[in-house]
């Protein structure tokens, strides 16, 4: 996404929301994450200008919770649930299904930014386990076999 | 007070006579993860080209003999969805191309779909309403009984349903009638630790301040729950109305929702929820007139296991990194930004406005002992039946796992049963006639935790499952004290020794200090409970601890580096293993016994998987 001056506006109107607002940080980090994806560091130093926090503070925030990105997410966002339901399930072969289509493992994210992968504690679809999710879209019930079907389909026409 | 409540109720069911039939859809995130959306507007599409008059909102410009089509919260049979009843009928994994038969058959014609009936694995027989489910038939819902018949987004439909009158009968009654109803009831915090609920708000009643602060803990972390999650997405005014009463009993001002960010739906049902609720002057100034004023609002967790700690909750609803800080002074004294809070999981206010109208004493005559009511579990792994369930404490384990989760899923026998995620432990079989309380939990070294309820079989790895959920709290260790931050790695480092086939006897005795320091010495109770689950599988399964140090062996090949696979002679060398094998380690001619060079071999199961004779043995 583009530094363009309606991003800038857009973020600047989040921090006037909840400038005023007590406790508000984490609130505008995800209304900022919500627009943006991730959290760039010059909205960070945005938000510390407009609101005086620190921005060593904001960054103390931003690492602690799993939550929060600090880098642009990739094209195809596909993450595993490791939650307790889909591990025995097999969530670790879907991984390595999921290594062998695009060389990535756990956490890492591809240099074209094409695609991340990313191991997330349960996503509540235990009655579906074991599950993934490409760009916030679940799948449920998979088998590793599953795998090549789905991110074809979700890469078609590239 | 009570009239405006009736009012609603009234015009809701004059309008309601219009609807001749009902359609719901649940729409629960596993089911929307199945389709279910677009099985909604199929329906919707299929009345519209049939020219039949619908409606998905009870309004007063419903068409007489119109049909309702709803949609529903989570009705806990995710396994099965998308779950789509017509009346009663109940049908289950329904697809967009099957609407138009629904439609054409039992919408018009009355006719049952068998096809799409739920089958009862142990005897094969077609469910047609939910009343002939199994899974159904043992629970008794009660906080489930309106998620996944009412629309969780009409504030009215609640109301229809006796939803506010428990507020209504509150505020009229006073605070010390809500504390003396809560306190005959029993109830206990459902968040895991069982703290009387009565006496959480009765102390912070008690202290003097113009300023203080309800907070719902919705911060649902434990891996494989999802109950509350469930409740907010199926019947999210249950609890807004269990946050405004227990605001009313404490002399709150304000009150926080403190949800999950991974949890969309639910946050957005719930601010739907105090939408209308605003709307109609259920929260705000002079709520129904009584003088009471109180307002709601939502804030977002970041996904930290730790802030389901009240103290670190607190923190982070303040803007802060969520660290605990030691107790006391409890929340009750000294909570959200120092003033007076009381903290209470989702499931145990969305108990409180059923106890208001139906009384405490209802409340109690269910359940066991010191242990009232129902309790919702999620049950899921090696089970036939996953879901969402409510039963009333007391129940036994066997009697979840067979009657409601219909026994073992691959016929390999249920080995054991986990309660309360990471901070819990098993239950063995030798325990599975003992009745669920939060005292029997506690006696065998478990807890009753949020509800996850995890069943496994023999092909579960006791030592495996351990190290999973100690590698979860290292994880989510926040860092502030070292007991938590330093002995939960040692265990894990341990724990990894004995997977890895290099652990001595004298470990086991290591684990158990490093294990009995955590617990004593960790500021929060996630450092103080993550040992569990290695105590307690040390405990009911140390023959699987000794068979990983002493005979270097995982009999279930969960543990990689200990795993053996061998050919026997049942092979007829038809060569798929061979193929399959990726470092070629297995070798033979074509027709006659192939065998695995062990040198080679990474153990990777690829052989084991695609043997059709079962002729490879693990172990």
């Amino acid at each position: 996404m583009s530094q363009g001056t309606n991003t800038r506006e857009d973020i600047s109107d989040i921090i006037k929301k909840w400038k005023k607002v007590e406790g508000s940080l984490v609130m505008m980090l995800h209304s900022v994450q919500s627009r943006l994806g991730y959290v760039p560091r010059w909205a960070a130093m945005e938000i510390s200008k407009e609101t005086g926090i620190a921005l060593a503070k904001i960054y103390e925030v931003l690492t602690f919770y799993s939550f929060f990105k600090l880098t642009k997410p990739a094209k195809y966002q596909i993450n595993v649930c490791i939650g307790t339901a889909c591990y025995l399930k097999g969530a670790p072969e879907l991984l390595k299904a999921i290594e062998k289509y695009t060389g990535l493992k756990d956490g890492q994210t591809s240099e074209d930014g094409k695609f991340s992968v990313m191991g997330l504690r349960c996503i509540g679809c235990c009655g579906l386990a074991p599950v993934i999710s490409v760009n916030g879209k679940i799948h449920g019930q998979l088998k590793a076999g599953d795998i090549k079907t789905i991110l074809d389909e979700a890469t078609k026409g590239e | 007070m009570a009239k405006l409540i009736n009012d609603i109720k009234e015009k809701f069911n004059k309008q309601y006579a219009n609807i001749d039939k009902r359609i719901v859809v649940c729409g629960g995130t596993g089911c929307i993860a199945g389709g279910s959306q677009q099985v909604y507007e199929a329906f919707q599409k299929e009345y519209k080209k049939r020219g039949l008059p619908y409606t998905v909102e009870i309004t007063d410009g419903c068409r007489e003999h119109s049909t309702y089509i709803s949609k529903s919260g989570c009705q806990g049979f995710c396994a099965q969805g998308p779950l789509v009843s017509v009346g009663d009928i109940f049908y289950t994994k329904v697809k967009v191309s099957d609407v138009e038969e629904i439609v054409e058959k039992t919408v018009m014609k009355g006719e049952v779909i068998d096809r799409l009936l739920y089958v009862n694995p142990t005897d094969q027989k077609h469910c047609k309403t939910l009343k002939d489910i199994p899974f159904y038939q043992k629970q008794h819902r009660i906080l489930l009984a309106d998620c996944g018949k009412i629309n969780p987004e009409d504030i009215n439909e609640y109301i229809a349903h006796g939803g506010y009158e428990g507020l209504a009968k509150a505020l009229e009654k006073g605070q010390q009638f809500v504390i003396d109803e809560m306190k005959t009831s029993g109830l206990r915090g459902r968040g895991g630790a069982g703290f009387p609920t009565w006496l959480k708000w009765d102390l912070t009643r008690k202290p003097q301040s113009k300023v203080k602060y309800m907070i719902c803990n919705g911060d649902e972390g434990d891996p494989g729950a999802y109950m509350d999650r469930s409740l907010l997405e199926g019947n999210p005014h249950s609890v807004v109305e269990g946050m405004i009463i227990a605001g009313f009993a404490i002399g709150a001002t304000r009150g926080f929702f403190y949800i999950r960010a991974e949890y969309p739906l639910a946050i957005e049902r719930v601010q739907k929820a105090i939408d209308a609720c605003y709307k109609k002057g259920l929260l705000g100034k002079n709520i129904l007139g009584s003088g009471f004023s109180y307002d709601l609002e939502i804030r977002f967790g970041a996904g930290a296991f730790v802030c389901g700690e009240e103290t670190a909750l607190i923190t982070s609803i303040e803007g802060n990194r969520g660290t605990p800080r030691p107790k006391p002074p409890f929340p009750a004294v000294k909570g959200l930004w120092g003033k007076p809070t009381s903290i209470n999981n989702v499931e145990t206010l969305a108990n409180v406005p059923y106890i208001m109208t139906k009384g405490g004493a209802w409340y109690a005559s269910m359940g066991s002992g010191k242990s009232t009511g129902t309790k919702v579990f999620a049950m899921t792994g090696k089970v036939k039946n996953t879901g969402l369930i409510e039963v009333p404490l007391g129940i036994t384990v066997k009697e979840v796992v067979y009657d409601i989760g219909g026994g073992p899923l691959h016929g390999d026998k249920v080995k054991a049963v986990q309660t309360g995620g990471p901070s819990g432990g098993v239950i063995d079989g030798d325990h599975f006639h003992m009745p669920i309380t939060y005292e029997s939990l506690q006696e065998i070294g478990s807890i009753m935790g949020s509800g996850g309820l995890i069943v496994m079989d023999e092909t579960d790895c006791m030592v495996d499952i351990a190290k999973f959920y100690l590698e979860f709290c290292v994880d989510e260790s926040c860092g502030k004290c070292s007991p938590c931050r330093i002995g939960g790695y040692q265990l894990l480092g341990y724990l990894n020794k004995i997977t890895d086939g290099t652990a001595k006897e004298e470990d086991l005795q290591k684990i158990e200090e490093i294990a009995t320091a955590m617990k004593r010495a960790s500021l929060c109770a996630l450092g103080q409970t993550a040992p569990n689950p290695v105590l307690s599988t040390l405990k009911f399964f140390r023959h699987e601890y000794d068979e990983h140090i002493k005979d270097k062996r995982c009999h279930t090949g969960k543990c990689k580096n200990l795993a053996k696979f061998e050919i026997t002679d049942k092979c007829v060398g038809c060569g798929m293993c061979k193929k399959a094998c990726p470092v070629g380690a297995i070798s033979g001619e074509i027709r006659q016994k192939h065998s695995i060079d062990q040198s080679k071999c990474i153990k990777c199961g690829q052989c084991f998987n695609t043997c059709k004779l079962k002729a490879i043995i693990r172990g």
